[in-house]
């Protein structure tokens, strides 16, 4: 991808992880490697979200986990802010947690389950100095469960007394504690309630809105990933497979995949439901040990032809709206 | 259409720490041949238990069947003797659960376990068993099914073993299959793939189906008739046409607001429903739904509504008209 604009907070350029896979009792031979990343590039501009859907196991929290520094990258350059971060030493990597933090799934784990409210929330404020004094830092506290939509008299309550809904506030309160750029909300809605989900979408966007917040939103449910995402990128096992606008992808979807993933999913509503064209995916995703030769996607594919055997295709430019779609028939 | 099945006034009490609570509070529906009724709402709202005491397959203690009649082939079935219910276990009325990964017993192979409704009910023989079983996972689109009868369930992945569920389920020709979110726990592509299979296999055998979820998309797609479920009772009950563009219940209107559509204009924002759902041992008086409901009044908060019928198969639980 050549926009050469620096509006771009983050690039990921060719990054793989690829973790070793060992076998035998004794003596450990190394078997192969899982590529659970392979060669993954895309940008996202400030203010941005941008979507990362894909089923499990397609490597869209291992991407995630790459930019945050979790996990090192096996090959690839990350940039923030045009600074590379790939490998950063300790210092920088401090500052870096300032600058980009993380919204996880499990609302039930991401808690420690012995430490209150205020504790939760406050930690990050306490290991990077930024409030100075006992009265600031019960403030701040208050202030972030406010904005969170969280009574602030409930501070010294433990994770157990409160609801998914309410424990994803506050996973959202500690994120937002040191005021970071860009965040990765890593399934942060898939384990609520339906009726909680829109909530804490609606907290999301508003907080983007506030405190001009770049999102990387990783989720299986492209209702969700359209609704808030500008630009959305699919992932199939370990590659980005079409990256688009969000109207471009859902109006106009090039590649398979992405056809038969937005097909997959029913609409609430039994007449068009009636009328959409149904296009199922046969198959299942195969094994990350030992995916399939050229296109990763050819055994499932409708559309195959013998070149997709062979050779795997590349994140090509479509158009100038900048839709890229890896597939040889397009 | 014959009525196949009726449900009057079930009530399903556990005791529990903190006091009695009401997972299933008075609920009445109907289920007719070759229909599929969708039962939906969110978690705690009682629909596992609700399908669950279908088959009598509430763990006792700490739940127990207080009150109503299970009506089905002229029998009810809560008066029936654990012979006569092992009897429809499985064979006129079988069950998907939720998880492939956990509802499969390790130590048995999926030959086994497919076969073993047939060897119960049926009185077949082994072979003859094993040969039908071969059939059935054919169906449910398992390739090489004579060889995958001898592998247990963890050479399955989570797809093929609900695959399996669904052809254990059918072995029978039940006359009603009852799916517990039975896809919740896959991938969307493969979701699309079973629900589909399942809807099919139901058309072909002329049973009944009862899915139970709590994705508003899947009751969409393959549901004839609709029961929205909220804290133990059926706020609202119709056809599955009526109901997405007639929604009448506060409840149920508050819920479509609240989900992103694939077709809907994106740039607006969620409608959600305020508040957090209610805990069953410490339910708000009057109706359940009141402290989240925008049109609730006085009575909302005295009297628990009846459900009333508004038109011609479509029937709620509000005493407000919105």
């Amino acid at each position: 991808m050549s926009e050469k604009e620096n509006n771009n907070l983050l690039e990921v350029k060719a990054v793989s992880k690829f973790f070793p896979v060992h076998g035998g009792f004794i003596f450990k031979r190394k078997l192969g490697d899982i590529k659970a990343v392979d060669r993954v590039s895309f940008q996202i501009k400030k203010g941005e979200t941008l979507g990362l859907v894909g089923e499990s196991g397609c490597g869209k929290t291992t991407t995630g986990r790459l930019i945050l520094n979790l996990e090192k990258a096996t090959h690839g350059t990350i940039r923030f802010d045009g600074k590379d971060i790939t490998r950063p030493g300790k210092k920088e990597n401090r500052v870096l947690k300032k600058e980009m933090q993380v919204i996880f799934q499990d609302p039930f784990g991401s808690l420690n389950p012995r430490m209150t409210v205020r504790e939760i929330v406050g930690q990050p404020l306490i290991i990077h100095r930024v409030t100075t004094g006992r009265a600031e830092y019960m403030q701040k506290v208050d202030y972030l469960l406010e904005i969170v939509g969280l009574n602030p008299a409930m501070a010294d309550r433990y994770p157990h007394e409160f609801s998914g809904g309410q424990r994803q506030r506050i996973g959202i309160a500690r994120a937002i504690s040191l005021n970071p750029r860009f965040i990765v909300c890593d399934e942060p809605v898939s384990a609520l309630d339906v009726s909680i989900q829109a909530q804490i979408i609606n907290l999301l966007e508003k907080l983007q809105e506030e405190f001009g917040l770049t999102y990387l939103f990783i989720a299986h449910d492209l209702a969700v990933v359209r609704h808030i995402s500008d630009r959305i990128a699919v992932m199939y096992l370990g590659n980005i497979v079409e990256v688009a606008s969000r109207a471009d992808l859902y109006n106009n979807p090039h590649h398979p995949y992405t056809r038969g993933l937005l097909s997959a999913v029913p609409v609430p509503d039994p007449e068009v439901e009636a009328k959409r064209e149904q296009f199922v995916i046969k198959g299942e995703v195969p094994s990350l040990m030992n995916p399939p030769k050229g296109c990763k996607f050819h055994p499932r594919c409708p559309r195959a032809l013998p070149i997709c055997h062979e050779k795997s295709p590349l994140l090509l430019q479509q158009t100038d709206a900048g839709h890229w779609v890896a597939c040889h028939n397009i | 259409m014959a009525k196949l099945l009726s449900v009057n006034n079930l009530s399903v009490h556990f005791s529990t720490g903190n006091g009695i609570v009401k997972a299933v509070d008075r609920i009445s529906y109907d289920l007719n041949t070759g229909e599929t009724l969708g039962i939906v709402g969110e978690s705690g709202c009682g629909k596992s238990v609700s399908a669950l005491s279908l088959l009598r397959l509430i763990p006792n203690p700490p739940g127990k069947i207080v009150g109503g009649e299970i009506l089905f082939e002229g029998r009810d079935l809560l008066k029936a003797s654990k012979e006569e219910i092992c009897d429809i276990r499985g064979n006129k009325i079988a069950m998907i659960f939720q998880e492939p990964m956990t509802s499969l017993n390790p130590v048995l192979t999926i030959g086994q376990q497919v076969a073993e409704p047939l060897m119960v009910h049926q009185q077949m023989k082994k072979k003859q068993a094993a040969a039908k079983a071969v059939k059935a996972l054919k169906k449910v689109h398992i390739p090489d099914s004579g060889m995958r009868l001898a592998d247990y369930p963890h050479q399955f992945s989570g797809g093929m073993r609900q695959r399996a569920m669904i052809a254990m389920g059918l072995t029978c020709a039940p006359k009603i299959i009852i799916a517990d979110e039975p896809t919740t726990a896959l991938d969307v592509t493969i979701q699309a793939q079973l629900l589909t299979l399942m809807k099919q296999l139901t058309v072909e055998t002329g049973a009944a189906l009862i899915i139970i979820t709590h994705n508003l998309g899947i009751i969409a797609r393959y549901a004839d008739r609709v029961n929205v479920m909220y804290a133990g009772r059926i706020v609202e009950k119709a056809s599955a046409a009526d109901l997405y563009k007639y929604p009448k219940h506060p409840y149920t209107i508050g819920l479509m607001a609240s989900v992103p559509k694939l077709d809907q204009d994106v740039k607006a924002r969620l409608q959600p429903i305020e508040g957090q759902p209610p805990d069953l041992a410490d339910l708000p008086e009057g109706c359940a739904f009141h402290p989240r409901c925008r049109h609730s009044i006085e009575q909302c908060r005295v009297n628990a509504p009846p459900l009333r019928t508004i038109s011609d198969d479509h029937e709620i639980a509000c005493w407000v008209d919105v």
